[in-house]
């Protein structure tokens, strides 16, 4: 059953729509809005990137979702169902698997799947055929009876995955699965979500990993509540980027850096950011043309010796940066 | 010991006993981190970051092998290290119902700074950690970010000449990520403090000047972010595939493919020349009827690196 690839129609929800809509989705928490009037659709097989600082509003969308909390105005459909009325049923297709990872300690790998089947109301016949399925699709071969306290971080975290997909969900939401969890299972994860999405599953994820961000089809920067950007990560690169970056090689990055945090602080060179990496510089600027000689002259002007300069393509984490911080906190992300 | 040198360690070990088995946290372990250098100890959970800092800082007992701190025994000389190095423990958690202030005059008691100096050092840093509205809130009200700014602050409050972070962005956000490391780079450019720092985050090893890559207790590599991302062999090319698993079994074992790597759902091959082995990997896929999109010369990364550097180091170990 789980290697079966939906059809388009079990992708899709009820009439073939997408299977995750919100619209004007928004939740209030007495005076404080902590989701405002957000809007977006994930495709049939999609993973989503939901992305944003802490407290930004991606749990409270996702607990929205999943009908553990009732939005205060705006549509919400998973599947076709509407989560607040249809909570149960609407359940029993969707998978939820949070950053703490809620697994029983005191059992063993195998049991953890067997109690999450049962408490998803497969029967006992249909669970012993399931488990080795998830047992294999998690690598757990020959962990399968280590008691989960006994399991090291990878581990733990493809068996909560396993349990959070036993009764084969149609889609999943992810919340922050790979926090604290190290670069080499991070990737065995995300080839994991790829061999289900490529299956038909949809996927939302969250994360505050901005290279994982880079492997979603398409993510939405949501900040104070406000869905702030949506696209392919290339797409975003080239659209939501405020300045571009300028790349520096020189032998004396720590004088050179202090040179350049100086005219940023007097107003001479209208920069957005200036931060050391290791033996380089980045400088965020309006416009690499224009500024790149400026730059430079500033810094031979001093002595400086301009090994390289060139314009970079920016990570989706300076442009995360650049789209969710507010210009009051620009001073602080500069230290001055 | 030369005063350029801030931290040193010598075929460093340190086992822990269990009931059992022995386990050998690190492993022989040689690092040299120069006066003023940020130096980032990096290396997934458990690879014995934790355990080569306390050992550093003498919080350890080590089993063999050399450390120093500007040249100062780890062992013997634990007070001249403790005056002059400032240290945040991983998953630190200060007094939560102290505030911003509080926090920071305990903290300057305990270093036995008279209440004179200070007012005057306390204002300082906090306002380099952009703290100062924050001074009467309790610590526990603080949002991830500026707790781990504060911590920043308060290891800071002797004038340490090296600082030893375990994992200080653990949690945080990518702001408040990005603003604690451009914090970092104030204090070396500005003050040339030594900054050693553990951390998970291959991204992080970006911003450091030089890198030890840590695994199993050994130390893998240690160089220049730049020179590390040179380790890996030859060249890197990404492309998606509409069949994943089948064009990942056909690259496999291809001629001048060195190594698979797989990326969300695009394939990372390491090829020995670029052009010959695209036109390969092309016809290659085209002969089995699957499409790609995508296809790319890329930089390798840190993490490109340092996975390929652990693959070559447990396919070394298989072989012995």
């Amino acid at each position: 059953m789980a290697n079966k690839p939906l059809t388009a129609e079990e992708s899709a929800g009820q009439n073939g729509d997408d299977p995750v809509i919100a619209e004007a989705l928004t939740k209030r928490f007495g005076e404080f809005i902590a989701v405002d009037r957000v809007s977006f659709h994930i495709h049939p097989g999609e993973v989503f990137g939901w992305l944003g600082p802490n407290g930004a509003g991606k749990t409270t969308t996702i607990r929205m979702l999943l009908g553990l909390i009732r939005p205060s105005a705006g549509k919400v459909r998973v599947l076709g169902f509407d989560p607040v009325t249809q909570t149960k049923v609407m359940q029993g297709h969707v998978g939820y698997m949070s950053q703490l990872f809620t697994l029983y300690n005191d059992l063993t790998a195998r049991e953890n799947i067997h109690f999450y089947g049962r408490v998803y109301g497969l029967s006992r016949k249909a669970l012993a055929l399931r488990q080795e399925e998830i047992i294999q699709m998690a690598g757990l071969e020959g962990r399968e009876d280590t008691l989960t306290a006994n399991l090291s971080g990878g581990w733990k975290q493809r068996l909560a995955l396993g349990c959070a997909i036993v009764h084969n969900p149609r889609v999943i939401f992810l919340d922050e699965p790979t926090a604290g969890v190290d670069a080499i299972s991070r990737r065995e994860f995300w080839g994991l979500i790829y061999a289900m999405a490529n299956k038909g599953t949809t996927i939302l994820v969250t994360t505050h990993y901005m290279d994982e961000a880079e492997l979603c089809q398409r993510v939405g920067f949501i900040n104070q509540g406000q869905l702030v950007a949506m696209g392919t990560p290339d797409e975003l690169k080239q659209t939501h980027m405020r300045g571009q970056v300028l790349e520096i090689d020189t032998p004396e990055p720590d004088r050179a850096v202090r040179l350049l945090k100086n005219a940023q602080a007097k107003g001479s060179l209208p920069f957005d950011e200036v931060a050391l990496y290791g033996a380089q510089i980045h400088v965020v600027v309006p416009s690499a043309d224009e500024f790149l000689g400026p730059v430079r002259k500033l810094l031979e002007s001093e002595a400086i010796l301009v090994s390289n300069i060139v314009w970079i393509m920016p990570t989706l984490e300076d442009v995360f940066i650049s789209t969710v911080r507010d210009p009051a906190e620009k001073a602080l992300l500069t230290g001055d | 010991m030369s005063v350029e040198v801030a931290i040193s360690t010598q075929g460093l070990v340190k086992r822990f006993k269990g009931h059992r088995s022995t386990v050998t946290a690190v492993d022989s372990v040689s690092l040299e981190v120069k006066r003023g250098e940020t130096f980032g100890l990096i290396g997934p959970d458990g690879a014995g970051k934790s355990t080569t800092t306390r050992v550093i800082l003498g919080l350890l007992r080590r089993d063999a092998g050399t450390s120093t701190v500007l040249g100062y025994d780890s062992m013997r000389d634990v007070y001249e290290i403790r005056e002059r190095t400032g240290y945040i423990a991983q998953q630190f958690t200060l007094p939560a119902d102290m505030t911003v202030l509080e926090n920071m005059r305990f903290f300057a008691d305990l270093h036995g700074i008279p209440r004179k100096l200070q007012k005057s050092s306390i204002a300082e840093l906090l306002k380099f950690a952009g703290l100062t509205e924050f001074t009467s809130r309790p610590a526990g009200r603080l949002s991830g970010g500026m707790k781990k700014k504060l911590a920043l602050a308060c290891s800071l409050i002797h004038k340490p000449q090296v600082v030893l972070l375990d994992e200080p962005t653990l949690g945080v956000d990518p702001v408040s990520r990005r603003e604690f490391w451009n914090l970092l780079g104030n204090l070396r450019a500005d003050q040339g403090l030594t900054i050693f720092v553990c951390t998970p985050y291959m991204d992080e090893a970006e911003r450091c000047n030089k890198v030890g890559l840590i695994y199993k207790g050994r130390l893998i590599a240690q160089d220049t972010p730049a020179a590390i991302k040179k380790m890996v062999p030859g060249h890197l090319i990404e492309f998606k595939p509409t069949k994943f698993e089948p064009a990942r079994q056909l690259m496999t074992g291809l001629p001048g493919i060195l190594e698979v790597q797989t990326y969300g759902a695009m394939l990372h091959l390491f090829v020995d020349e670029i052009e010959n082995r695209q036109k390969l990997i092309e016809s290659v896929l085209q002969g089995q009827g699957i499409a790609w999109s995508g296809m790319r010369v890329i930089e390798p990364r840190m993490e490109e690196a340092f996975i390929s550097l652990v693959k070559r180091q447990e396919a070394a170990d298989h072989g012995q």
